[in-house]
């Protein structure tokens, strides 16, 4: 017989205002196995756990059912202290009478049945819980980091920092990011370039920091702990180790290309690094543009490279690494602008992007720094700033706001201003979002010293008429429309998750949002940790971020993936499927509804060690206890621990009696 | 004003949201519509304002403004709002509300002989629909 | 190809000149518009509030007639439209109904009949586009229209609310610049291809209506066409018997005059210039085509 322990939390008066909690304690006396019951105001307070471990010390219970919270509250808290009172922890279980009980139901009376019930059926299961041991892994001490921008760049350089190896694997030619393409950044003004490559060159020097450019992670096993990834690093065309970044080949080549660094303005070559301050600094042969892969002759750059590294026939290469701890950290791209024909971007050619205006705007971009727009050169006199393009627009766009637009819009009349003194600059908002340590001070800056004028409506059109662009806007605290005969039109256009972001999360198993961003555990308590353990989000992979924010996130989510490497083995619950061997079948509906891939088939040999039966093995660091596998079986062969059936038909017959 | 609770609401303004079939709510007050509207320059409550005054239940001053006579049906307001709002349709339910009342519509003995004459049919048919009761 | 025709209420009287050229034209490109019987009017206008059973029921009429005449007489299963408000009315009801199942019961209960929303609006634009092809459209042209810059107005109803017409692209659409390019013509883009003409206001506020189609013009005219071409009367009426009001407020406007699509259809596809009517042009076009060498 049992020795069940139950103690009723009256949380304040959270649970005792809606449920009568000494009468659930004594009516729970009457249960089978049940030796002691009590009910007391705070379980989860200092004496509360106290009294618990004090009684199950002086009546030797063998099982507890705290009748109280969610067991995502507190499940722990009394595990724990049950454990240090002797008991096994896994004899530990919570009756949920808070959350589904006494918050939900408003009457007193039906409320202390339904807790009645709730805490009989844990009784009924907590005496049948088996004792169970943590499952004890290794770690690997080396950690992945997944984008090669600010947010990957700072991850990176806080783990090495505590002498931990790390990998950087970037898409991209080069480090850097959006980031790099910035030309100053608010509040200050300081240069991005003059911030950014500092960085990407200690990145590039930390002996603890390995990078691999022109890379993409293809795949990902394992488990916290003991991850393993496939990286795919595509064909250079270029032997990196022998490069000497001289950029004769660049010089030489005879193919320009757009160069979408530049945003599509500025020309590059086949063969090139994007920017001269790139890292690697060794360019890359785009095979889709050169002339030797497409007509078979050219060589050129082969001929006038010295150290001889133009290697044509280099081949992608597969790079198996194995970690503990992964940061992603990819990013995002801008809304493609194709479906705001009401703003004729793309039809004139004087209507940019915020991005495209930072290209501008960069002593290093198509126009050395100097304000010279697109069509024809000419400095524009007037400048129209559009905020809120696809964002807060359920239409043709996305709900959520961007965050960064306000700010850089301000920033980028500053940048005009300060070139073009008599220019003039609007902005057309809806709000000014300027939250943030000096930030309402630049906006206001914007306003006051550099004549920025802001208009408080949105944009309906822009139309070319002569060489001037018409703006219709209008001016809704004055309640008139307005219309601007500009030179200019920038449009600040939605953040977006990066395009393929879905798949880089199926491929990590990780969730996303419905935009594709990926999902933090928690909005407010986890908000670096992804709901797969030991994979941590940094920077607008996760949602619309400034540099401030993603630099400060990078660096948690180094912090956590420090504290992981820290330990020498990891411990997890062992709430994993078991499989009886002598009773399975072999139909693998298990190894096929798995969603981790924990499920594998093993032989069982007889003493020749020949084959003589196939049965589903489960490894148990990978499994989650989702318990699919558990509903799939045919035979009752696969269980998951912790919820076996037996103790599930328990509690479902203690509700039927 | 609006409030979280179910406060008495204007009989005018609850009479415009029936008709209109618009959750006027759901406006954030961008001014899209008052910046499409061709006619916004000559009304004396362009779009965006009269989905505010709906907003703040300013009946009086609603009753008083004339712009749902200048609107002229091009639905640019509706086709371009973020939000999917259609103020047209407000207009539209203030002018019949107008209409049913009687304080105001076309009266078609007035109408310019010549326009009766030569206009196309569908102008005369589209305008009785919009502008008499 | 037979297709059920609808005119509306203008197109038998004072569209003529449209509804003229385009069975003209039709028939040089081998199909033929059958007028069906009975028609009533659409309304010429979708009602916008939500309490408007009345506004659907004669659309829905029109719908439900040519659905019963094209499957009496063995025609194209569609309805092919001229005018660009019978168009919009006549789609968007279908929309409406496709989209509120309980509204088509009502209308439905109204008109003591069983229609599914499913009858097939055309604009005659898409039968040349769709049906015909305009590279057969050009193959069939025996006078090119060489050297007349022209300005193709949609107007509203063609491409407004576009996920309720579906016609084209609201900010670059290219049907009616296909068409055009078909029959020689130099087709000249201009920012106000889908500005609204003024409408029916042309009714209560002729100032109105004039001020909305002098931009029409003036934003046509700055882009280098010699003339505008419409689907649609009402557009027509605006912008063409409207100039002289213009002029007293833009006293440096220069008149354009504003013609049917079909009439230049018909014209490029052979149509003796003699037979075509422009009873409809205030603002005779015959000076210009004269000066382009096209008489």
């Amino acid at each position: 017989m049992s020795r069940v322990g139950v103690f009723v939390c009256h949380c304040g008066t959270n649970i005792s205002a809606t449920v009568d909690v000494a009468k659930v304690a004594e009516e729970m006396k009457n249960q089978p196995g049940v030796v002691y019951t009590e009910d007391y105001k705070f379980m989860c307070s200092s004496p509360g756990q106290g009294k618990l471990k004090e009684i199950i010390d002086e009546h030797k219970l063998d099982s507890v059912v705290i009748a109280a919270c969610s067991p995502h509250m507190h499940e722990k808290t009394f595990r724990n202290a049950a454990e240090a009172a002797g008991l096994n922890s896994f004899k530990v279980e919570m009756a949920n009478i808070r959350e589904q009980c006494s918050w939900v139901h408003p009457d007193k009376a039906e409320g202390t049945v339904k807790s009645l019930d709730l805490t009989k059926k844990m009784i009924e299961k907590v005496r049948l819980n088996e004792e169970l041991d943590k499952i004890v892994m290794p770690v690997t001490k080396k950690a992945l980091v997944i984008g090669g921008g600010i947010a990957g760049i700072q991850a990176a350089l806080d783990i090495a920092a505590a002498g931990t190896e790390v990998i950087i694997v970037e898409k991209d030619v080069t480090l850097g990011g959006h980031m790099i393409q910035l030309s100053e950044t608010f509040p200050t003004l300081d240069c991005s370039q003059c911030i950014m490559t500092p960085k990407m060159v200690e990145a590039s020097l930390n002996p603890n920091i390995t990078i691999y450019t022109y890379a993409e992670v293809e795949a990902l096993d394992g488990y916290v702990g003991n991850f393993r990834a496939r990286i795919r690093r595509k064909a250079k065309s270029v032997v990196e180790e022998d490069c000497t970044g001289c950029g004769i080949c660049q010089e030489k080549c005879p193919k320009k290309v757009d160069n979408p660094f530049e945003m599509g303005h500025g020309k590059s070559k086949a063969i090139a690094v994007p920017f001269p301050q790139a890292v690697p600094n060794v360019p890359v042969i785009d095979r889709d543009s050169c002339i030797y892969y497409k007509t078979g002759k050219c060589r050129i750059c082969e001929k006038v490279c010295g150290p001889k590294c133009i290697d044509f026939d280099q081949q992608d290469e597969i790079v198996n690494v194995d970690i503990g701890a992964i940061v992603v950290a990819t990013g995002y791209d801008t809304m493609p602008l194709d479906r705001f024909g009401e703003y004729g971007y793309g039809k004139y050619k004087d209507v940019i992007d915020g991005l495209t205006f930072e290209r501008m705007a960069s002593a290093a971009g198509f126009t050395e720094g100097e304000m010279k727009r697109p069509s024809d050169g000419k400095t524009p006199e007037t400048v129209v700033f559009i905020q809120c393009v696809g964002s807060r627009d359920e239409s043709k766009g996305v709900s959520y706001c961007s965050k960064i637009c306000c700010m850089y819009s301000a920033k980028q009349t500053m940048l005009y201003k300060h070139k073009v003194h008599h220019g003039k600059a609007h902005v057309f908002y809806m709000d000014i979002r300027a939250g943030g340590k000096n930030y309402e001070e630049f906006v206001r800056r914007a306003i006051e010293e550099d004549d920025a004028n802001y208009i408080r409506g949105r944009v309906s059109r822009v139309y070319e008429k002569g060489d001037k662009l018409i703006v219709k806007g209008a001016d809704t605290l004055s309640g008139r429309p307005v219309t601007i005969e500009a030179d200019m039109v920038v449009l600040a256009t939605a953040m977006t998750a990066r395009k393929g972001a879905d798949k880089l999360a199926q491929t990590l198993g990780i969730s996303y949002d419905r935009y594709n961003f990926f999902s933090e555990s928690h909005p407010k308590l986890r908000p670096v940790e992804t709901n797969t353990a030991g994979i941590f989000l940094a920077g607008a992979c996760q949602a619309p971020k400034d540099v401030p924010e993603t630099v400060a996130q990078a660096s948690a989510a180094a912090s956590k993936v420090l504290g992981l490497l820290s330990q020498e083995t990891l411990k997890r619950e062992p709430i994993t499927a078991e499989v009886n061997e002598a009773n399975c079948i072999a139909c693998f509906d298990c190894l096929n509804i798995c969603p981790y891939g924990a499920i594998t088939s093993k032989g069982i040999t007889d003493r020749d060690g020949n084959i003589i039966k196939e049965v589903a093995e489960v490894n148990p660091g990978v499994c989650q206890g989702c318990g699919l596998c558990n509903a799939a079986c045919r035979s009752k062969t696969i269980e998951l621990r912790g919820f076996k059936d037996n103790q599930i038909y328990a509690e479902i017959n203690s509700l039927a009696v | 004003m609006h409030s979280g609770h179910e406060a008495a609401k204007d009989e005018y303004i609850e009479q415009i949201a029936e008709l209109s079939g618009e959750d006027v709510s759901l406006c954030y007050q961008c001014g899209k519509c008052t910046a499409g509207c061709p006619m916004a320059e000559k009304m004396d409550l362009p779009p965006s304002m009269v989905m505010r005054y709906m907003q703040m239940e300013h009946s009086d001053e609603l009753k008083k403004a004339t712009s749902r006579w200048d609107c002229i049906g091009c639905l640019v307001c509706g086709s371009r709002c973020p939000k999917l709002c259609n103020p047209a349709a407000v207009m539209e339910a203030l002018r019949q509300e107008d209409m049913r009342k009687g304080t105001r519509s076309e009266e078609i003995e007035k109408l310019p002989v010549n326009f009766v004459k030569n206009a196309p049919q569908q102008a005369l048919v589209s305008g009785f629909r919009k502008y008499v009761p | 190809m037979k297709i059920p025709y609808y005119p509306g209420c203008t197109l038998n009287t004072n569209a003529k000149d449209l509804q003229e050229c385009a069975e003209f034209s039709a028939e040089a490109l081998g199909f033929s518009m059958v007028e069906m019987p009975d028609w009533n009017c659409c309304g010429a206008s979708l009602p916008l509030t939500a309490n408007s059973a009345m506004g659907y029921a004669g659309p829905t009429n029109v719908l439900i007639g040519a659905k019963e005449e094209g499957q009496k007489e063995g025609l194209e299963d569609k309805l092919v439209t001229l005018c660009a408000v019978c168009y919009n009315v006549l789609k968007r009801t279908n929309y409406a109904f496709n989209k509120d199942a309980a509204k088509l019961d009502t209308i439905n209960s109204l008109l003591e009949s069983d229609y599914k929303g499913d009858t097939n609006v055309v604009h005659f634009l898409e039968v040349l586009r769709d049906d015909i092809g305009f590279d057969k459209v050009k193959e069939s042209v025996s006078k090119e229209l060489k050297g007349l810059k022209v300005a193709p107005y949609y107007g509203c109803f063609l491409l407004r609310p576009h996920e309720e017409v579906g016609l084209d692209d609201p900010y670059a659409p290219t049907i009616f610049e296909g068409l055009l390019k078909s029959l020689g013509c130099e087709v000249v883009d201009f920012s106000h291809k889908g500005e609204c003409c003024g409408s029916y206001s042309a009714m209560s506020n002729a100032e109105n209506a004039a001020e909305c189609s002098f931009s029409v013009i003036d934003a046509a005219a700055a882009a280098g066409a010699d003339v505008i071409a419409t689907t649609c009367p009402l557009c027509q009426y605006n912008l063409d018997s409207k100039q002289a009001m213009m002029k007293k407020n833009h006293g440096d406007m220069k008149e354009m005059p504003i013609i049917y699509f079909t009439q230049l259809l018909s014209m490029a596809l052979g149509k003796d210039i003699g037979k075509i009517s422009f009873k409809s042009n205030s603002i005779n076009p015959l000076p210009l085509l004269k000066e382009k060498g096209l008489v």
